[in-house]
């Protein structure tokens, strides 16, 4: 049998590399991937707790959350492609008109 | 009605306050008959008090209207009272300030600022209403303060003249000293009688309750504020500059009311000053120095009401010899009919200075008799009381306070009063010489408008000669024996009697002198300045530095500018320069300065880029996150 | 049996994307992620959730990067991207990673003991989920499938016809 602590400590590994990689990334899109990376972390956390307990609120929790994630990236795929087609660009260092 | 007594002081304050605001929208006939019918009505409420408190002497009215300050052992109402004393005030300020009310109509009908004069008027006649009517020293204070600060206002009243903003000035910040001690006085006696309440205190005080020391000093330092308030020595030096006011400021508010209250404390706190005899002897001293030093400084003064300001620092004096002596009943018999003739010979000098174009230097004036034949009349009948001549006012009043002195064993405070007196009539007459009688040494614009003043002005005057003439009836000396000393009896429920049990030789006597010294006074004034007009230029040239000393008023006002007024003035420089900017505007500036360098520093934060807020985000997940597990149970 | 499986899939998952920290092509570090989400559908099935695994492939692996993949596509760039070249926030993220890292070791340690429970019976399953959904967790239920219409509208909007420069 698989212990339980295993499940979480991947979690969280996958959790904080995906942080890693956002920081260490400069393009758009792929730190947009490293967010999807975290999300899915975070599910596998869900189901890891809740699996001695056996029940299916976790699962429902982590079907939500699959769910907003698919509707967010819809939409922040829009928003970066719409992006690339005004500065031509997605190095997010281009990107400071938000400063101040 | 007498029940309403506590209307009295709140008509005028209602009134003040109705001009002050609005008033310069009033039509100036309503703001006369405002302000006069306010005052006018007071001094009937005050008539219809003075009816039942005769009738009923030793029980007093009173009206609280609420537990204003109640902490601990600092409890003060709002609270009223009328008794023979208080209600003898009323009457002097309602008279005397309608009768001023009224000549007010006429001498500041040019001005532009007719609403808030009469504004002023109103509110002072308000406060010092209050101010008699108190039945606790702390709402008394209230009044005291109050009348100053009209004081001020009046004073300063054409302030954009620097003269009249600086007298202004002058007058408050030196009665703010006096009034520095009589807060410090105030405050003991809340300590230690425990009430702020007139009875209360005068109970304490006369049953021991208070050791003597401690009624000494209490003693003193209200009487020290009394010396800022009645222009005594040392504090006196603010009212000749007070004259740079209208004229029936300076009679109503300069000689017949707010300079009086000092000598209506005394009198309200007779209990405390009899208990303490080193008081008495101060108050007494006092009154009889400043009786005669300021007679001296009015003997060579040039302005007609220069004059009169220090003769009214002198009157007051008296009062307090009275008062000193432990006869507080003469002090305020004096002060009632000071009151009709101070105030008459201010609204006279009024009257010539608006016959003359402005003109205030009686060396300029003279001969005026054929032209303001009411004002000579009224003028005259004034001198004569002021002058102490028998049958006048000022004759019956004055010779109550000397007597007292000589037969309380005052013998030195006695001399004084009496040499006071040739003073007082020496100049006196000398002024009414030089400028009624004698050749005319007008100028060419002083005679333009030569002409008698309108009945507003002119009949004021009368009703207040007639006053001076026959006030003084109400206090006979004990050798006229039945109707003596009516207003001695009055008094006496407030302020004890002084029983003098002499023989009525002595006080025949004592009469006689101080005639004569009355007499004497104006025999040397007509020797001056009707016969031998020639004398007083050669007397001067005799004794050039003393006639520059008088002359220069002793140049008490240059010692204390240099003692006092320098090194306040350069001390509070010194603060502002080291305090005042530096540390209180620093601390202002500094911390908007700080502000801002914290908004800059912060908004450096916001660098448009997302990886820095990340960043950011993540710091605060990680010390979130640590809070929890290390702190959080 | 189960042992082997889990650590293949795991080290499967977390090379995949260290693989996608390290490559700088976008496509590759899409296909890595798509290796990755597969893995976790694995994993997902080895703790008895089923339906979600299958969820998992169709959606995550299936659509999601599809779509990521398409987006590479239309934005076609030529050129690679060398990594983050500030040293401090490199240094910083290193920093805060690990802080990070050591402090959900913490506080997993803390949840896992004070795990407990009774175990419902049976629930794994997507008629268990469908029932979850259709009765406690209704109004959820409702309001994602907003969310979805004004995702959808969102995109067609941003991404539609260029606008006139």
């Amino acid at each position: 049998m698989i212990p339980g602590p295993a499940f979480v400590i991947l979690a969280v590994v996958l959790f904080v590399l995906g942080v890693v990689a956002f920081f260490l990334k400069r393009d758009l899109l792929t730190q947009f991937m490293a967010v999807e990376v975290m999300l899915n972390a975070a599910n596998l956390a869900f189901l890891a707790l809740s699996h001695p307990q056996d029940r299916a609120e976790a699962q429902v929790i982590v079907f939500f959350i699959l769910t907003v994630a698919a509707a967010e990236a819809v939409v922040g795929t829009a928003i970066i492609l719409h992006v690339f087609r005004q500065r031509k660009t997605v190095r997010t260092e281009d990107m400071g008109g938000l400063k101040g | 009605m007498a029940e309403s007594f506590w209307l009295i002081p709140l008509i005028p304050g209602l009134s003040s306050f109705v001009l002050l605001l609005a008033g310069s929208r009033f039509s100036r006939r309503w703001i006369s008959l405002q302000a006069c019918v306010a005052v006018l009505a007071s001094f009937v409420l005050s008539a219809a008090a003075f009816v039942r408190v005769l009738g009923t002497p030793a029980a007093a009215l009173g009206k609280t209207f609420l537990a204003w300050i109640s902490s601990g052992v600092f409890f003060v109402p709002l609270a009223l009272t009328m008794d023979p004393l208080s209600v003898l005030m009323c009457l002097v300020v309602t008279s005397v300030g309608f009768l001023i009310h009224v000549y007010s109509i006429g001498y500041m009908a040019e001005d532009c600022d007719y609403s808030r004069y009469f504004g002023f008027l109103n509110l002072f006649t308000f406060f010092m209403l209050v101010l008699v009517t108190a039945s606790n020293i702390v709402l008394m204070f209230i009044g005291w303060e109050g009348v100053g600060l009209c004081s001020y206002l009046l004073i300063g009243f054409w302030f954009e003249r620097p003269a009249a903003a600086q007298a202004g000035m002058k007058a408050f910040i030196v009665n703010r000293i006096g009034d520095a001690a009589f807060i410090i006085g105030l405050l003991f006696v809340m300590l230690n009688v425990r009430s702020g309440d007139f009875a209360a205190i005068n109970r304490a005080a006369a049953g021991g309750a208070l050791a003597p020391g401690l009624a000494t000093l209490i003693a003193i330092l209200l009487f020290v504020g009394a010396t800022g308030k009645s222009a005594q020595i040392p504090l006196y030096v603010w009212l000749p500059d007070a004259m740079e006011g209208p004229t029936p400021v300076s009679a109503l508010i300069h000689a017949a009311t707010m300079v009086t209250a000092g000598v209506y404390m005394v009198s309200r706190l007779n209990g405390l000053y009899s208990a303490s005899a080193a008081a008495g002897q101060v108050v007494a001293y006092a009154g009889a120095a400043t009786a005669v030093f300021a007679a001296t400084m009015a003997l060579v003064q040039t302005d007609i009401k220069r004059i009169l300001a220090y003769s009214t620092i002198s009157q007051i004096g008296y009062m307090f010899i009275g008062c000193g002596v432990g006869a507080y009943a003469a002090g305020m018999f004096h002060l009632v009919t000071h009151a009709f003739f101070k105030a008459l010979l201010f609204l006279g000098a009024g009257s010539v200075i608006h016959a003359l174009s402005g003109e205030q230097d009686i060396r300029k004036m003279g001969g005026l008799r054929k032209h303001l034949p009411l004002t000579f009349y009224s003028f005259l009948a004034a001198t004569l009381a002021i002058s102490g001549l028998p049958f006048f006012s000022g004759f019956f009043s004055k010779d109550a306070i000397l007597t007292s002195a000589f037969s309380s064993g005052h013998y030195a405070v006695w001399v004084l009063g009496l040499l006071g007196a040739v003073l007082t009539a020496f100049y006196m007459f000398r002024l009414f010489f030089m400028t009624f009688t004698g050749s005319e040494r007008l100028s060419e614009e002083a005679r333009h408008h030569l002409h008698e003043s309108s009945p507003v002005m002119t009949v004021p005057l009368l009703v207040l000669a007639i006053l001076s003439v026959i006030g003084g009836y109400v206090g006979l000396p004990a050798v006229f024996g039945v109707k003596a000393d009516a207003i001695g009896r009055f008094l006496e429920p407030v302020v004890g009697s002084v029983g003098l049990g002499f023989p009525a030789a002595l006080e025949w006597n004592l009469i006689l002198v101080a005639t004569a010294a009355a007499l004497g006074g104006l025999f040397v004034a007509y020797l001056f300045y009707i016969r031998y007009l020639g004398l007083p230029g050669r007397l001067a040239g005799r004794f050039p530095g003393l006639y520059r000393l008088v002359y220069g008023k002793y140049f008490v006002d240059e010692i204390y500018d240099a003692l006092l007024v320098r090194s306040a003035v350069r001390g509070a420089e010194f603060v502002y320069d080291h305090f005042d900017l530096p540390v209180i505007d620093g601390a202002l500036n500094g911390s908007a300065g700080a502000a801002g360098a914290a908004g800059r520093g912060l908004s450096r934060l916001q660098t448009g880029l997302i990886k820095d807020y990340a960043l950011s985000f993540l710091l605060g997940v990680v010390v979130f996150v640590g809070v929890i597990l290390f702190w959080a149970r | 049996m189960a042992w082997i499986i889990f650590l293949l899939l795991s080290v499967l998952c977390v090379g995949s994307v260290a693989a996608m920290i390290i490559s700088r092509n976008q496509a590759h570090n899409a296909l890595f992620l798509v290796l990755c989400f597969a893995c976790l559908g694995g994993i997902f099935g080895l703790l008895d959730a089923a339906f979600v695994a299958v969820v998992q492939i169709l959606i995550y692996a299936g659509a999601i990067m599809v779509l990521f993949l398409f987006a590479i596509m239309m934005i076609d760039l030529k050129k690679a991207f060398p990594p983050e070249r500030k040293r401090i926030v490199r240094i910083l993220s290193a920093v805060l990673g690990g802080v990070f890292f050591i402090e959900l070791i913490l506080v997993a340690r803390k949840a896992l003991l004070t795990a407990s429970g009774p175990a419902a019976a049976g629930a794994g399953n997507a008629a268990g989920i469908g029932h979850l959904l259709l009765t406690d967790y209704l109004f959820p239920f409702e309001i994602t499938s907003l969310l979805l219409v004004a995702a959808i509208v969102g995109a067609v909007t941003l991404a539609g016809k260029k606008e006139p420069s």
